[in-house]
């Protein structure tokens, strides 16, 4: 009989069913009586068949809805031995829920489960094996192993395909149980099974496993051979499409040995772009993403692939609209990474009317990073559609995307701003705040270029409620004071209703009151004085007042300072906004299709830690060029000098992301744009992420204690005023001896302890970087000896070796005293080294000051790094000397060079501080008490002879440390008063 | 993998709940619920993260389809296997609706079980799971029944049977596509393309292998080992240069052999029995749009605005479209609207918010006018500003936009005396409208 016909047998009697079970079933989910329990209980037991069937039906219906019948244990098992399949999974559904609250009574249906995994039908083998792994009951589960292990060798392909599965729920239970029965094995086998499908559920199983894997043989289970992945990739073919994934996200963890491999690979995994399932074509493409970058990228091979990619991706936006939006979030990323797959698709990213608002969105990001000069104008004439839109998140991005096309393309710029001042004649609201935001930014990237639109910006400077477009507007009368007429009656409307605004708008207020008063300071000193009052006196939040003090200072000091400072250029801001940082963007890659991909997010951020051995296990990352073909580029890498650290594993021709942030973006960032400008905080983040793991130093804030200690009316004048007058009224050593009084052995008491703190290791080279080499770090003084402790750990796969490491020139001449004595690193071994420092290297004053640039060299590649020495490495032992000494060469020093710290409060006393101190060759040379104030006279050599003095004082009761220091060369104040900060916090 | 599946209804009640995996509580289908169905603000994205918990969602009428998981799955898989679900559902007992859920609930549950095990999702065709999974049990099964179900469920030809004979041989081939355009109100095309689908329906005898030839350039080209031959060739309804089309990207039922058709673009397969989905594929270049609108919005004043649209059908005249309807939409405030059309019927339908112009059949080469008077309400400025949606059309039109042919559908059957020859074929194009919008 035909199929057609078996068809039209079943058809009727489905609709039998049907209309039958509407008078019946749906009624289940409506009986909240009294007493039901009771009467199904009755029922349960019921002679006859088709009653107990009708009760286990009502009892999965309440369980559904969140009931809890979980008494009804014993009863229901009862109903199981039934030869009544329908009944019996009903059953076992029943009993997946429950068991694990009736343990004791769940060891009833034991029997049941073993018995029919030997039942003639295999479909009922299936059904049991399936089952029994779900039921998370330790009696249970011993129980389980036998029935399983036969179930694994079973005739019948489905029974296998089920057991397959049933091993990766054991091992969620029991993962010792699973390795000591051999079970793994037993899996692996059933990779090279006839049938596709079991095929596909071991891999599936395979790799849960060993992504939850706690021991090393679970874990090594995917370490797969390239045979293997050969016969899986013949699999791929006869698979259904969920096998396929399973297939294709298995392969995609694995990296070949050879170019020709990973060519191969791609070339049987290209055919599957075709699929019309969107997940094995995204798993695809995740594969050959990965691959590619084992390639040479300017091979043909590689040019007609990236081709390949990218009809199936377009393919995929006429799907279903969640489909869409996962593939969507995937092509943000592939377009980050490999811009030319999709340059001439633009048009597929136009929005339409009826889109969800995620794809939306979503397509309006993507559109914007595929924006150039060659499709400026459609693009334009898009996003003016857009920004009439409905929905407001979309409409302010299309705003905020004509700013960004401006800043992108400079040719079009002045057709976006016309267009921005269109949108602003528009008076909706929202849009207005959103164009000035923009026009803000537009005004960054080209200073002086279009302020004749900042009339009407003024216009609607009623209209903006939102803290953003405020302090940009703000900013913008602050930085174009002189050809706005009425600046000051605008910013004084503003300072009317300060104590109302948010801290970004007070923060940005008070700058631009201090521009205008800069640019025009006849007729504004009330309102700059009104301004900084505001902030110093009556807010409450920190960074407000500190910024007004600093203004005050600066401009109550010297007012020439301030306009150098405030008014200063500013860095412009880049093109490229929000791209992800390329660490994470090359893993997120090899999680193409995932949830992380959706995200943006590597699964560590909302995976629970639990039970993910996912978590603990390094992060995925791209394969890099293999050794032998990546000569040229590791040499031209390596030619590219200790400048560029993030090119070292990227594709080469990407602009590197400038690492170590400039001292002058430090300071615009400080005194100048506080909004998100985007720009400025995306390249700060990658670059704080991306260089040394300490914080940049940040310089001015330390100027800026400075500031505010040297000039303020308090009662600590610079350090030895009475001494110095002593000494100058001649009566020379007596007077000293007074002022120094009461310095006593004391002093030198803690001598010779020594040992100092070891400071923690820092990682200075991640894996990810380093080609699967790790390196983690820390500078170590053994007495006399300067030495850098080095933990080298190999996380690739393979064995290395040819170690060397070299500095560049760096401010203090550090370099190795003799070779990095390194043997060869096997996979997973890791390795202490201590590599002895001198100081005759060449020098170069670095920026900052303590940077050191560490290049390392073996069999795969050369690697840059860059950490910070700690400055109180660099003590030397020959810091003491005599109090006199002490004395003159302190007058000797100009006091414009003296600068105070406060340096917090710490529970020692003046003797512990100096014992600690001493350790690290802070050499104490008088003490002295006023007023029950502590005072330590110290001194500091460095390697390079350049000597710091130091007066710590110490109040007793507050326990306040303030620090002054005095030394010909104020560059170093930063690194002693941080050594100064790291000793005593111990 | 996925750790639950659930089903609301519109109130965020549960219909059916299976948890596969030890990770997903019970609170898991109340946060949902709280979260997102309960949720104040319209949904803003498909896949929700609630406490480390990842929901994906899909709606089908009003009924919440939800898979959670806690692990970093592969969501483009999820999101397919929900649609793949409705679908067997669909299949099962017709329309997704709270009715249909309840009444077959036992069902639905025995479905779950068997199409997901421990989250990965397993044979999915319904095809194969109508033969084994009916309701009524399997009671009298010889060991052969099963264990022929079972090497299907599993097997290579997963969608086809075995020993399936027809007295008559034949098969039907649909070319259906969607013409998608969004044209801007000067008539410049800011994107277009067409999305089709070879549906096929057969009605063959045994293991028969199928030999499919379309149109398609590249594998023209390849056929004859000279790129650009310039054989002529009849022209449908316009469409590609030379009678060849370039596809930018096709899709496959799984019964092609893919890596047949990268090494030699031939496509190759054993059908399934009874209808499919042979292909889909997509073009974008030399589509000839069957119908163009040119919009004239003119607002006098505020309360009164005069649209004229004229449509105009692009096409061979000896063709008939079929099912024509122009959609202009009207401001929120409309009060009224007078309306006078050449050919058709058109009205305003407030509840709509458009004028929806109805034409029975329109012969190719003919251009036809609308014309229409708005009255609006005086607009406060509270009311919302009305943003001019698209106009948009539906139709239906007998060729195929993208100039796709079919060339050939060729059927060997070694083990079965018939041939080619004896099989009966039957191909028809349809041209549909996606979204076919013009701004104005």
């Amino acid at each position: 009989a035909s199929v057609s016909e078996s068809l039209g047998n079943i058809r009727p009697w489905l609709q039998k069913v049907t209309t039958q079970a509407k008078t019946t079933d749906s009624k289940y989910f409506t009986t909240t009586r009294k007493g039901e329990i009771f009467e199904l209980k009755a029922e349960l037991n019921s002679e006859r068949k088709d009653k107990r069937k009708e009760a286990v039906k009502k009892v999965i219906a309440s369980m559904t809805v969140g009931k809890d019948v979980s008494t009804l244990f014993p009863d229901v098992v009862n109903c199981m031995q039934a030869d009544n399949l329908e009944l019996k999974k009903l059953v076992y559904l029943y009993l997946m829920n429950y068991a694990k609250t009736q343990p004791d009574k769940a060891i009833m249906a034991v029997n049941t489960f073993v018995r029919d995994c030997e039942d003639p039908n295999p479909l009922i083998r299936a059904l049991a094996v399936r089952t029994i792994g779900c039921i998370r009951v330790d009696e249970i589960t011993a129980y389980l192993c036998d029935p399983l292990r036969k179930c694994l060798k079973d005739e019948d392909p489905y029974v296998r395909k089920t057991a397959a599965v049933c091993v990766a729920k054991l091992h969620d239970i029991d993962p010792l149980l699973v390795e000591e029965q051999g079970f793994l094995d037993a899996l692996k086998e059933l990779l090279a099974d006839s049938n596709p499908m079991v095929v596909a559920n071991a891999v599936a199983a395979i790799t849960e496993i060993s992504d939850s894997a706690q021991t090393d043989t679970a874990a090594d289970m995917l370490c797969w051979s390239g045979q293997l992945i050969n016969k899986l990739l013949t699999a791929l073919n006869e698979c259904t499409e969920w096998g396929q994934v399973f297939i294709l996200d298995a392969v995609a963890n694995y990296t070949p040995t050879e170019n020709n491999e990973a060519q191969n690979m791609i070339e049987r995994v290209s055919p599957r772009l075709a699929h019309a399932n969107a997940a094995v074509v995204l798993s695809a493409v995740k594969v050959i993403m990965k691959l590619l970058e084992m390639l040479d990228p300017n091979s043909d091979f590689v040019l007609s692939t990236i081709k390949k990619l990218s009809a199936p991706l377009v393919t995929l936006l006429s799907s279903e609209p969640e489909i869409q939006y996962v593939a969507l979030r995937n092509i943000n990323l592939i377009v980050q990474k490999r811009p030319d797959i999709l340059k001439q698709e633009l048009k597929v990213f136009f929005v339409k009317y009826n889109d969800p608002i995620y794809v939306k969105l979503e397509k309006l990001d993507i559109l914007i990073r595929l924006t150039s000069a060659a499709n400026i104008a459609n693009v334009l004439a898009e996003l003016k559609e857009y920004a009439t839109e409905v929905d407001v998140d979309f409409v302010r991005k299309a705003v905020r995307a004509i700013g960004r096309c401006a800043i992108k393309v400079e040719s079009a710029a002045e057709r976006c701003v016309s267009t921005l001042l269109d949108l602003i004649q528009t008076k909706v609201n929202y849009v207005v705040q959103e164009a000035i935001v923009v026009i803000k930014d537009i005004f960054r990237k080209y200073p002086n270029k279009y302020e004749s639109v900042i009339g009407t910006l003024c216009e609607n400077l009623d209209t903006l409620d939102e803290p953003e477009a405020r302090a940009s507007m703000i900013w913008i009368i602050g930085e174009y004071a002189e050809r706005i007429d009425n600046a000051d009656e605008l910013l004084e409307s503003f300072l009317e209703g300060f104590a109302d605004e948010q801290t970004a708008v007070q923060l940005q207020l008070l700058t631009s009151v201090v521009k205008l008063f800069l640019k025009r300071p006849t007729d504004t000193q009330e309102l700059v004085q009104q301004a900084l009052s505001l902030a110093t006196q009556e807010a409450d939040n920190p960074d407000l007042r500190d910024r007004g003090y600093i203004y005050w200072r600066l401009l109550s000091t010297d007012p020439a300072a301030a306009k150098q400072v405030v008014l200063a250029e500013k860095p412009l801001i880049s093109e490229e906004t929000d791209l992800l940082e390329p660490n994470l963007l090359d893993e997120l890659i090899c999680h193409i299709g995932s949830l992380a991909s959706v995200y943006h997010k590597p699964p560590a951020a909302f995976v629970d830690g639990r039970g993910g051995g996912q978590v603990a296990k390094a992060t995925k990352g791209l394969p890099s060029r293999l050794a032998a073909e990546a000569g040229g580029a590791a040499a031209a890498a390596a030619g590219a000098g200790g400048g560029d650290f993030g090119a070292g594993t990227g594709a080469p021709g990407r602009p590197a992301v400038s690492v170590i942030p400039t001292q002058e973006s430090l300071i615009g960032d400080l005194l100048d744009i506080d909004m998100s400008g985007g720009a400025t905080a995306a390249a700060a983040m990658a670059a704080a992420s991306a260089s040394t793991n300490q914080q940049p130093v940040d310089l001015l804030g330390e100027g800026l204690d400075s500031l505010l200690g040297g000039p303020a009316p308090s009662a600590t004048s610079p350090v030895p005023p009475s001494g110095a007058s002593a000494a100058a009224g001649g009566s020379g050593a007596d007077s000293l001896a007074d002022i120094f009084g009461g310095l006593g052995g004391g002093v030198g008491g803690g001598l010779g302890g020594g040992g100092g703190f070891d400071p923690p290791m820092e990682t200075w080279l991640p894996a990810q970087k380093g080609k699967g080499l790790q390196i983690e770090g820390r500078f170590l003084r053994r007495g006399p000896q300067l030495s850098m402790e080095l933990r080298l750990r190999n996380n690739a796969m393979q064995q290395l070796n040819g170690f060397a490491v070299q500095f560049n020139k760096n401010s203090f001449g550090l370099a190795p005293a003799q070779p990095l004595a390194m043997n060869p690193l096997a996979p997973q071994q890791s390795v202490t080294t201590l590599l002895p420092l001198n100081t005759k290297g060449p020098v170069q004053k670095m920026d900052p000051l303590l940077t050191l640039q560490v290049a390392v060299k073996n069999n795969i590649d050369i690697f840059y790094f860059a950490c910070l020495i700690p400055m109180y490495a660099l003590f030397t032992e020959e810091g003491d000397m005599d109090k006199r000494v002490f004395l003159s060469t302190w007058k000797d020093i100009p006091p414009e060079n003296e600068t105070q710290f406060n340096l917090g409060s710490y529970a020692h006393d003046a003797d512990t501080a100096s014992t600690m101190l001493r350790s690290f060759n802070v050499f104490t040379i008088a003490k002295r008490s006023v007023e029950s104030t502590d005072m330590l006279y110290q001194c500091v050599k460095l390697t390079n002879g350049i000597l710091v003095l130091a007066e710590l004082k110490i109040v007793p009761q507050t326990n306040a440390y303030t620090l002054s220091l005095k030394s010909r060369h104020v560059e170093i104040y930063p690194g002693v008063h941080e050594a100064y900060l790291a000793v005593l916090k111990g | 993998m996925i750790g639950g599946l659930f089903v609301y209804n519109h109130k965020g009640e549960v219909l059916i709940s299976r948890v596969y995996r030890d990770d997903i509580g019970r609170n898991a289908v109340d946060a949902f619920r709280v979260n997102v169905i309960h949720a104040r603000q319209q949904v803003r994205s498909p896949v929700t993260n609630i406490a480390h918990t990842s929901f994906f969602h899909i709606k089908r009428s009003n009924i919440w389809i939800c898979a959670a998981a806690k692990k970093n799955v592969n969501a483009a898989l999820v999101f397919q296997f929900l649609y793949k679900m409705v679908e067997v559902m669909g299949n099962y007992f017709g329309k997704i609706n709270e009715d249909n859920i309840k009444n077959n609930f036992v069902l639905i549950y025995e479905l779950l079980d068997e199409i997901m095990d421990y989250g990965y999702p397993q044979n999915t065709d319904t095809g194969i799971l109508k033969t084994y999974i009916t309701q009524q049990g399997i009671k009298s099964q010889t060991k052969e029944e099963t264990t022929k179900i079972t090497n299907q469920v599993t097997g290579q030809i997963a969608w086809r049977r075995e020993g399936i004979k027809y007295r008559r041989n034949e098969l039907f081939l649909d070319v259906i596509e969607s013409v998608n355009l969004l044209m801007s109100p000067q008539g410049q095309v800011l994107s277009a393309h067409v999305s089709g689908r070879v549906q096929m329906k057969s009605f063959l005898s045994g293991m028969p292998e199928c030999k499919f030839g379309i149109n398609d350039k590249i594998v023209v080209d390849s056929k004859r080992q000279e790129p650009g031959a310039t054989s002529g060739g009849g022209n449908l309804g316009g469409g590609g240069k030379a009678g060849h089309i370039a596809i930018d990207d096709c899709q496959f039922h799984q019964c092609v052999k893919l890596s047949k058709f990268d090494t030699e673009h031939a496509i190759s397969f054993i059908p399934p029995d009874g209808e499919f989905e042979l292909m889909r594929y997509r073009t974008t270049k030399d589509i000839s749009l069957p119908f163009r609108v040119i919009p004239l919005v003119r607002e006098i004043g505020r309360t009164k605005m005069e649209v004229k649209v004229v449509v105009k059908s692009n096409f061979k005249p000896s063709l008939l479209a079929q099912k024509v309807e122009v959609r202009i939409p009207t401001p929120l405030n409309t009060s009224g609207v007078q309306v006078i059309c050449m050919k058709g019927k058109a009205r305003y339908k407030a509840s709509d918010n458009a004028i929806v112009w109805k034409i029975k059949r329109m012969g190719g080469m003919k251009e036809w006018q609308l014309s229409a008077e708005i009255d609006m309400l005086s607009a406060t400025d509270k009311a919302k500003k009305w943003t001019r949606p698209p106009i948009s059309m539906n139709f239906e039109v007998p060729f195929a936009p993208s100039g796709f042919k079919v060339r050939y559908l060729k059927v060997f059957e070694s083990k079965l005396n018939y041939s080619d020859h004896d099989v009966i074929k039957w191909v028809r194009y349809i041209g549909k409208s996606g979204l076919y919008e013009t701004r104005c």
